[in-house]
Parts: structure tokens; sequence; C-alpha cells
């Protein structure tokens, strides 16, 4: 069997290289790969949430520590966050995000639609700095950069990708 | 301090002895209560103090003890705090790190607001979640003999601890530690070799 590098895996491997060393998430399709392999890296922890606030704290209590953690979620979840983000101002805690955006292209569920439009606003409403990737080639950069400035300047980045980038979901 | 209406531990006492001789321990406190009952009992630069984020200890806890295995982790803070971030129980309770304690100051009020009842009271068994969710070391106390085994299990864990006190609704006067966040976190993070 040939393993075909996709574009995911060049996020991960951007994550690896930026000294990420956590990987939580609340599943999503379109982060199958990367949580796949988070679960098979052994050098790497990760933590399956029952939602995505508890990825934020769990960030903030890594870097307590020197340790550096990502949330992997989807952008219904970004509204989960909203309290807990409140101290990358408050504490000038760093926090990463990746986050697969529904709601947006190609949609068959009319339900994802109010928080998918959302979610930038949301996330710049807390003072997190909102990327959105809509190629492959700029998923993995914007995942590099906005790692490099999230624990280099203590900030809040979060890379959206976008759901053409993800393809829709297939009913 | 107002006159407790019923034999249950007094929050403060509990606390002192929780760290007492706590060498090394790093402690991330709950929201409210908690806060000003670690403060009182002496600061420490290996405290993190919370103003804010309900719901978050025992998670900060869980990405500290998994940041620094080698360091002990305990988490103090009240039902009230963790009941907003139950879920947390299942995912500690996941990975369970050996490094990691938590402790809940159970007075079944939400404390901060006005003593109203908190689901402890109403019928929620805080370590009986903590056991459905494999967390393999409860704990529950309600003497002062109790709080010490407490005590000492922080300091030499047998796996993942969950412990509950049962503490007074008897109100203290707040004792307020610092209040700018980055100067907590940037001095806990001192601490731990880190700039």
């Amino acid at each position: 069997m040939t393993v075909t590098q996709t574009w995911q895996d060049n996020v991960y491997d951007a994550l690896k290289a930026a000294g990420v060393g956590i990987v939580s998430y609340v599943p999503d399709a379109g982060h199958a790969r990367v949580i796949n392999r988070a679960i098979g890296d052994a050098e790497m922890e990760a933590v399956v949430l029952t939602t995505e606030e508890e990825g934020v704290a769990l960030a903030y209590g890594a870097w307590l520590g020197g340790g550096k953690a990502v949330l992997l979620m989807q952008s219904s979840g970004v509204g989960n966050c909203i309290n807990m983000l409140g101290l990358v101002q408050s504490c000038r805690f760093p926090f990463l995000a990746l986050v697969t955006m529904r709601g947006e292209w190609e949609e068959f569920n009319p339900w994802q639609e109010p928080m998918g439009r959302a979610v930038p606003a949301v996330l710049e409403a807390m003072a997190v700095d909102v990327r959105r990737a809509e190629t492959p080639e700029a998923a993995a950069t914007l995942t590099a950069q906005g790692a490099v400035d999230a624990f280099g300047q203590d900030r809040g980045v979060a890379v959206l990708f976008s759901q053409e980038l993800i393809g829709a979901k297939k009913w | 301090m107002t006159t407790p209406r019923d034999n249950l531990l007094d929050r403060r006492r509990a606390v002192v002895e929780l760290l007492r001789e706590r060498s090394d321990l790093v402690v991330v406190c709950g929201l409210g209560s908690a806060t000003w009952d670690v403060a009182a009992a002496g600061d420490h630069d290996r405290n993190f103090y919370s103003w804010g984020a309900m719901g978050g200890a025992a998670m900060m806890g869980l990405g500290l003890a998994l940041a620094r295995p080698e360091e002990t982790v305990t988490v103090i803070t009240g039902d009230g705090e963790m009941l907003m971030g139950l879920g947390a129980l299942a995912t500690i309770g996941v990975r369970a790190p050996g490094n990691l304690s938590i402790v809940v100051l159970d007075n079944r009020r939400f404390g901060e607001t006005g003593m109203q009842e908190s689901h402890t009271r109403l019928g929620t068994d805080l370590c009986g979640v903590a056991r459905a969710c494999g967390i393999p070391h409860v704990l529950e106390a309600s003497s002062m003999e109790e709080v010490a085994a407490i005590r000492d299990a922080l300091h030499r864990p047998e796996g993942c601890l969950f412990a509950r006190i049962a503490i007074s609704a008897a109100e203290h006067e707040r004792v307020l530690p610092e209040r700018d966040g980055a100067k907590i976190k940037d001095r806990v993070r001192a601490a731990l070799g880190l700039s």
C-alpha cells in the first residue's frame, strides 16, 4: 500500500515542527487524519474532549508547565469556548486552534449555518486572531505561522479550514 | 466567620491541612472561594489563582500534569466550579495521569452568589461520578483525620486521585491574591523553570 502525504499530514507535521506536544479534539471528519496521526504518535498526547472548552483550559494548563497544545474542533465548537477564551486576554495565555468550517459551502444541514457564520466574529470578539485557509498549501503554512505567533507572542490564533477545502460532508 | 450550623469541616482548616508541608506541589485553584482559601493558607509561587474561567480548573490541571509528568499537580476547587465542567472528569478518566489530584471542597452551595443550593445538595454524588468516569483513586473526607489522609495521598499518589471534602457552608472573609492574570501565570512558569 502506498501511503500518500495529504495536506492534513502537512498540517500535522507543521504542528510537530512547532513543538506541539498535546493535541486535544472533539472529532470532526475534516480533522480525522490529524487526529489519527496524533493517536498513533507515541510522542504526542492525544486528548479526546467532551466539549471544546475543555481543550481551551487544557491548553492553558499545558502552557503553565511549558507545554504547547493545539485544539482541533469544528466550527460549531467555537461557540462552546467563548468564556474560557477570556484568559487569552486576562492572562496573556497562548492559544492555538484549528477549526474545520461547516455551514458555508455545499452544506446539506442548515442547522450548521448560524454558528458557522458567527465563527470569525466570535473569535475576534475574544481577541483571537482569525486566519482562513482555502487551499491545501495555505492550511499547512497558516498552521505553522499560527503556532509561531501564538506561542512566540502569547496570542490567540485560530486557523479556519474552509468547507470547500475539506469537502462537504457526504449524506 | 459565621457560626456553622452543622458539624461539617471548616474549609480554611481543611485547606491548611491539605497544603501542610506542601513541598513542590503545584496548585491550580478553582474560581471563587477555593482561590481565597488557598491564598489564606499562604501565598506561593506555585499557586495558579483563578478569577474567571469557571469550569476550567480540572482541565487546567490535566494540561499541566500532561506537560510536566515529573511535577505533582493538585486542583483545589468547589462543587459549583466542578459541576460546571463535569465532563472534564470523563476526559481525565481516559488518561488518568498519576501526578494529578483533584480535590473538591463541597459545601453543596454556590457560595459566592448567595448560598443557593447546588446539585450536590440536590442529588449529585461527585465521588460516584468520578468513579464512573474511571478515575482510579477516590477519597472522601468528613473529618480532619480523613483530610490528612488526602493530604498524604497528594504526595504519594496511587494513581490519579479525586477527593471530596465535606465542608460547612460557613463563610469566611475573602483573602484576595494577585489579580493580574499575566503575573499569576508568569510566576508559576518561572517557579517551574520557564521564562
